[in-house]
């Protein structure tokens, strides 16, 4: 129906070159062209987050970005931020502190949670609760996530001072 | 000789069993973003469906065109009710008993209905699609108020005119659907009559939605060249998925494979069987593609399964000293345009009738009306056993306007009206046997936690200084009590279209001691793999990290009802532990016959069988797995397997005494919590970490649908409430942390005590955030307002008071 473009970016670490309409959305591009799955649709209208991925740095609901906004873009999703055998201390502690259930806002949840920790490495409870704002989650009621990312903040804190 | 270390202890410990906050299996891979939900199943060749959907709430439907839609590159076919009905697929059964337009056939009846169905090459032109296909309607008269319905003239279903009979009895009026009625009605007039106290109130249980963060889907797979159906779904019932989708079809059931993958949450949302579903099917046989039918979140909230629409009248007698006498309920219950609440067979207003709540009360009377406007079709139990949050909020309310009408402290009200210990199994006058309960114990605990009489006090100091103008937030201490009703069946008592309400597990224990055990349900969140597998190592002596739960897959599980009316654990739980228990007798013969004693001179010891006396003489699970298929034993069979299917002797009755402290602003209506107390009895407890965790979010859902969450209609029977913009769905900012605490009185006829916790929280929390928003007015006149309480009525309350002057 519409010409289309000639789409590449960089996702969790690996160069994608693709071709799709203007109109496509970001969120349909990854997980249909690119078959990264990790990022749900929970409501096509930006409130809820289960969408969310890291573009150039920034947490993105990409169901409300074009793919064209995306050219050239790096792009991390849940995929990319731990590995089987290396999770991140965020993935570890959702399942420590029994920070999801249903799981489908959880890949969202804990890509917003990264960028919070490296925007704020020390959040209180209070800032922790207003980051997260932007991700629904309908199971857990908040409080074992909010735990979870307090947690992981502490451990990643302690590392970094070990380190030093 | 064997060694005996570890001990029994650490033993017991290591089968991370019963009791033990086990962390989650499912939890890496949702982690990690390898979940697998519906809209995640990619086939080769897969066309994507859309719906066409009326605009109108009520309408003829001169005309469809399609010619422009099928014109559109990339569309391969748009279905109509014309195109379904040679196949009798145009219309389908509800589960309450009535049928409903798969596609609209002449007129719609909300807004939102399914219209046509465009199969497309992806998602963007089927969507195109959508908007070229041309509908021609002729608008008709709008009804969406039930009372107004029930004095119309204008006949909403059409299809059922003249019809006085409806599945359910009586219908008194076109537009009635059934009277359902429990109790004595004479004896309760009576008793009202006679009184020296009857507290009356009105009050609508607002409707609303699950809106469980995945919205429904399906994909469904003709195979032409073998015949077999597979079909992906968001189903909360797989199974009986199967046998409806074999019955609607004609496809035997054999060749239909029904898979509920992972599922983002269900809350009751994804029970019922929608138009969707029916027409991916359709469409798959049609085309010879797959078809995936995923729903977006405006279909969800205007489309599938609404819940509650209860307007309530209640009459409640006492003694002067407040002794309850008597109760009097009706309901109106707004269905929508078709009846497809989600209620067992005989239970057309579900199970209303526990609304005489945690208290003893002699002499009882339910009825309800149930009616069709022109609003979504829908009636599910929304995060709770069915209409279980309607009878709790009920009485609960009730209670409250008791108290005021008597001059009573409610705490005191609801302890000298509850159930007593030694009265179980309590028989209650609406025909329910409760189980067991200790709701005095449960009630003080929580009190006394909560410093009850503190808080009054301090909320009296605070009433004191609003008046001398020194403050402008009041107190609300919201109280609540209630008891659930879960665990559906017995079979005798409860079917869904005709299937009895049993649940059922299938476990295999593999030669090197460790297993793989089926159900008959589905988690939503709930964690049954964890769980289950608790389950069965206390009872088979297997560490759950040995234990794989699979569910979920018509293929390879054993038949059962689903996973809804927190009937998991109470039901296939239950089956698990009986599975479990015919595994262990099979172990003990073989052990006996490896240990060269007789079968009963052996015990079981928490993972293995010991010489009665001679615990150093035993052998292992692991030993007795490894015999079962690879020893000769004389009169035993090879293999170590078992089967169950449960049908439960009763329901389980969970109950909870919550708490909730709320600062109030009467100037923007907004109000803070300030504490928030829950105390469950679920029974024995399986995993303390997953119950907190289902306790965290019930509580949630109450917060919700109490503080602002509706699905409200204008007079055009436009749905106002759409999109997640306005359906308020509470984010990690404007919900608390919750303190919980529990009780332990096991049922006595569950075969490990557990009764089931899911939906308690919501059942027990919706009335607990009302009672504390009208608590805080009541010192100022205040009876009662409807829900949701969101800022804005709040606001009203308060100036309806006369607290602005």
């Amino acid at each position: 129906m519409f010409d289309k473009m000639h789409i590449k970016m960089n996702v969790n670490g690996e160069d994608h070159e693709f071709l799709a309409e203007p109109r496509d959305l970001l969120i349909y591009a990854l997980r249909e062209k690119l078959n990264i799955t990790g990022p749900h649709v929970g409501c096509d209208t930006s409130h809820c987050g289960a969408c969310t991925v890291t573009v150039d740095g920034k947490s993105v609901k990409s169901c409300t970005m074009f793919v064209a906004q995306a050219n050239g873009a790096e792009i991390t999703t849940v995929e990319g931020i731990g590995q089987p055998d290396a999770l991140h201390v965020l993935q570890e502690s959702f399942r420590e502190h029994h920070g999801l259930q249903c799981g489908f806002c959880t890949p969202g949840m804990i890509t917003r949670a990264t960028k919070l920790l490296e925007e704020n490495a020390n959040p209180t409870e209070e800032e922790v609760r207003f980051g997260m704002a932007g991700n629904i989650c309908r199971c857990t009621g908040y409080q074992n996530i909010v735990k979870s990312i307090l947690a992981a903040a502490s451990e990643l804190n302690s590392a970094k001072e070990a380190a030093q | 000789m064997n060694d005996l270390t570890p001990d029994r202890e650490e033993r017991s410990a290591g089968l991370k069993g019963l009791g033990c906050s086990r962390k989650r299996v499912e939890d890496a891979r949702f982690t990690q973003g390898k979940g697998n939900y519906v809209d995640d199943v990619k086939l080769p060749g897969m066309l994507h469906g859309d719906f066409v959907r009326s605009p109108y709430a009520h309408a003829r439907v001169v005309s469809v065109n399609k010619d422009a839609a099928l014109a559109l590159d990339g569309v391969v076919a748009v279905l109509t009710a014309e195109d379904l009905a040679p196949l009798n697929l145009h219309w389908m059964p509800t589960l309450a008993g009535d049928k409903q337009m798969v596609l609209a056939d002449g007129k719609v009846l909300f807004q939102g209905q399914e219209v046509a169905f465009v199969v497309a090459r992806d998602r963007y032109v089927a969507a195109d699609a959508v908007e070229l296909v041309e509908v021609e309607y002729e608008e008709l008269p709008v009804i969406t108020d039930p009372f107004e319905s029930l004095k119309s003239d204008v006949v909403l279903r059409e299809d059922l005119a003249g019809q006085t009979e409806g599945p359910h009895g009586p219908r008194k009026h076109h537009n009635h659907i059934f009277t359902w009625e429990q109790g004595d009605e004479t004896a309760t007039n009576q008793v009202l009559d006679d009184a020296e106290v009857v507290a009356t109130e009105s009050m609508y249980y607002h409707r609303t939605h699950p809106c469980p963060l995945e919205t429904c889907g399906s994909v469904a797979s003709m195979d032409k060249v073998n015949g077999k159906l597979t079909l992906w779904g968001t189903f909360q019932a797989p199974h009986v998925v199967r046998t409806v989708a074999s019955l609607l079809s004609g496809i035997e059931e054999h060749n239909i494979r029904v898979i509920s993958p992972d599922i983002g949450g269900g809350f009751g949302n994804k029970v019922g069987v929608y138009p969707g579903y029916v027409c991916s099917i359709v469409a798959s046989i049609v085309t010879g593609q797959p078809v995936k039918w995923v729903e977006d979140r405006m279909e969800n909230l205007m489309s599938t399964a609404f819940a509650r629409d209860y307007w309530m009248t209640g009459k409640i007698a006492a003694t002067k000293d407040g002794k309850i006498t008597g109760l009097h309920c009706h309901v109106t219950a707004d269905h929508g345009g078709f009846d497809a609440c989600a209620d067992p067979t005989k239970f057309p207003a579900g199970f209303m009738n526990i609304c005489t709540g945690s208290y003893d009360i002699p002499v009882a009377y339910l009825g309800v009306d149930g009616v069709y406007t022109n609003k979504a079709p829908g009636g599910v139990s929304y995060r709770c056993s069915f209409r279980v949050t309607e009878a709790v909020y009920f009485i609960e309310r009730m209670i409250e306007v008791l108290a005021i009408e008597l001059d009573m402290d409610a705490a005191e009200l609801r302890r000298i009206n509850f159930i007593k210990k030694e009265q179980f199994p309590y028989q209650s006058a609406l025909g329910w046997e409760y189980d067991s309960g200790d709701y005095h114990t449960a009630w003080d605990k929580a009190l006394k936690t909560v410093d009850y009489e503190g808080l009054r006090k301090e909320q009296a100091d605070r009433v004191e200084a609003f008046k001398r103008g020194e403050t402008r937030k009041l107190m609300g201490v919201g109280l609540s009590f209630f008891t659930e009703i879960v665990g559906a069946g017995p079979v005798k008592n409860c079917d869904i279209l005709g299937m009895g309400m049993f649940d059922s597990c299938e476990i295999r224990i593999h030669p090197t001691g460790s297993a793989i055990a089926r159900l008959g349900t589905i988690s939503q969140g709930q964690g049954h793999a964890t769980t289950f597998a608790q389950i069965l190592a206390s009872e088979i002596g297997i560490s759950a990290d040995n234990i794989a739960i699979e569910e979920g897959d018509t293929d390879t599980a054993p038949y059962g009802l689903g996973t809804y009316g927190s009937r998991s654990t109470p039901v296939a739980g239950a089956a698990a532990a009986m599975a479990g228990r015919k595994i262990r007798a099979k172990a003990q013969m073989i052990a006996a016959y490896l240990l060269e004693v007789h079968d009963d001179d052996v015990e079981f010891d928490v993972d293995r069988f010991a010489v009665k006396g001679a615990p150093e003489r035993f052998k292992t699970m692991k030993d007795i797995a490894y015999a079962a298929y690879n020893q000769a034993i004389p009169g035993i069979e090879p293999g170590l397997e078992a089967v169950s299917y449960y049908d439960p002797p009763n329901m389980t009755y969970p109950f909870g005494a919550y708490v909730c402290v709320m600062d109030i602003d009467v100037d923007t209506g907004v109000p803070e919590i300030r504490r928030f107390y829950a105390l469950d009895d679920c029974g024995t407890r399986i995993n303390p970490m997953i119950i907190e965790g289902q306790v965290h979010g019930g509580l949630t859902e109450a917060l919700a649908v109490a503080l602002g969450q509706e699905i409200s209609y204008d007079k055009m029977g436009n749905v106002k409430t759409g999109t997640l913009m306005d359906f308020f769905l509470p984010t990690a900012w404007e919900v608390p942390n919750y303190e919980t605490d529990h009780t332990v009185t096991p049922s006595p006829h569950h075969p490990i005590g557990a009764k089931g916790v899911g939906e308690s929280p919501h059942v027990g929390g919706v009335p607990c955030f009302s009672n504390a928003v009208q608590d805080a007015f009541r010192a100022f006149g205040l009876r009662h307002t409807n829900m949701p309480h969101d800022h804005w009525r709040i606001w009203q309350t308060a100036n309806d008071l006369g607290l602005h002057e």
